[in-house]
């Protein structure tokens, strides 16, 4: 059954408390969530009040701001702290996005930093995406054809054949989608989720790629590809802006054009 | 459709064409009951003599209940992941929908045809 209430050892208790300098005027509170599942302690969240007046812009700062002054023990993911990359997806202020392109003044109140949902957590801040890793694998996100290249050059494609990519070839694997939906969060382990059906429409639509029908019959699955019910979170958090909803919806109007 | 209920393309595409058809057939219900001088087993029973009341009322039973039937399946398939369970569930919820539809289609017809 899908799980409704949370183990015991998974409640999130209060943790430790970590208040600015007296003299800190422009004060913020980050409540961080922390798990170290090499210990037997429950998942807590810690308290770190930031001086935003010696802090830079962005969630992503705060983070590291808090791991090099006040806790380097506190652990996330982050890379190239400009949306590219993907590494820095977590849930903030609820809702999965990048912390290097969120604003702190976006957030109202107190800033809850938290893993992304439903997914095991390394430690702290960071997610195992293993299972996300292999559902891209198995929609095998790359070029698939009969028949051979033109002599000597690649294969071409029109402006308009091009364009049908736009959309679809950003992103970014964050993962912010997938782990957005409920349909993901029970069932994981047969639906693809998002992200993947996104990577498997790019090359479904994709004029150089011969493979369109293995594809499409590689889909027509109720878990696969049919547990996705338009909940739309998908697309309300990509960080990319992205429409993954769409990509899934299209898929499923070709596989019905097709069948029918 | 080729491939029906192994692909999931199959119940996907029914359970809109279901849903469609529900949206004139529920309508067409309900305005019918509103018209209705009052609702006792008298004005019911003279309604349903008429064959266009009586056909249009086994289809009204027969795809709803056919729409109720594929949306819990997808409800039980959300949400109970063990593959026992969930078949036995999804095989009871098609029983139970499959019995009130002959139910339904069998009460209609006594009444209309006054058997």
């Amino acid at each position: 059954m899908a799980e409704f209430t949370l183990p015991a050892n998974s409640i999130v208790k209060k943790g430790k408390v970590f208040t600015a300098a007296p003299d800190a005027v422009n004060v913020k509170t980050f409540l961080v969530y922390r798990y170290d599942p090499s210990t037997e302690m429950n998942p807590s969240v810690d308290s770190y009040q930031i001086d935003l007046d010696d802090c830079g812009p962005m969630i992503l700062d705060a983070l590291i701001k808090i791991k090099s002054e006040i806790d380097p023990g506190l652990a996330f993911r982050r890379s190239c702290r400009e949306g590219i990359c993907g590494s820095c997806a977590m849930n903030i202020d609820g809702a999965n996005t990048l912390a290097c392109t969120m604003a702190i003044e976006d957030v109202e109140g107190d800033v809850r930093v938290y893993p992304l949902p439903h997914q095991p957590v390394v430690k702290d801040l960071v997610s195992d995406l293993s299972n996300f890793y292999r559902q891209y694998e198995a929609v095998e996100p790359w070029m698939q054809t009969d028949s051979k290249p033109p002599q000597g050059r690649e294969r071409l494609q029109s402006k308009e054949d091009r364009e049908k990519l736009d959309g679809l070839y950003e992103c970014i694997m964050c993962a912010c989608c997938s782990t957005s939906g409920p349909s993901y969060w029970w069932n994981s382990d047969k639906y693809l989720g998002p992200a993947a059906l996104l990577a498997a429409y790019r090359w479904i639509v994709d004029s150089r790629d011969e493979k369109t029908e293995e594809r499409l019959s590689a889909l027509d699955d109720p878990f696969k590809l049919y547990r996705c019910h338009t909940i739309m979170n998908c697309a309300t958090v990509c960080p990319k802006g992205l429409n993954p909803a769409e990509a899934i919806a299209d898929t499923k109007k070709m596989l019905v054009q097709r069948n029918l | 459709m080729s491939n029906n209920n192994h692909g999931g393309t199959g119940h996907f595409w029914i359970q809109r064409v279901t849903a469609v058809a529900l949206i004139p057939l529920t309508l067409w219900f309900c305005f019918s009951l509103a018209r209705m001088p009052s609702m006792n087993h008298e004005h019911l029973s003279a309604w349903l003599q008429s064959p266009l009341n009586a056909t249009l009322m086994i289809i009204v039973v027969a795809v709803g209940l056919y729409h109720a039937k594929l949306g819990l399946q997808v409800i039980i398939e959300d949400y109970i992941a063990d593959r026992g369970k969930r078949m036995l569930s999804i095989l009871a919820v098609t029983l139970v929908c499959g019995l009130f539809a002959v139910l339904g289609v069998v009460s209609v017809l006594k009444i209309s045809l006054g058997a």
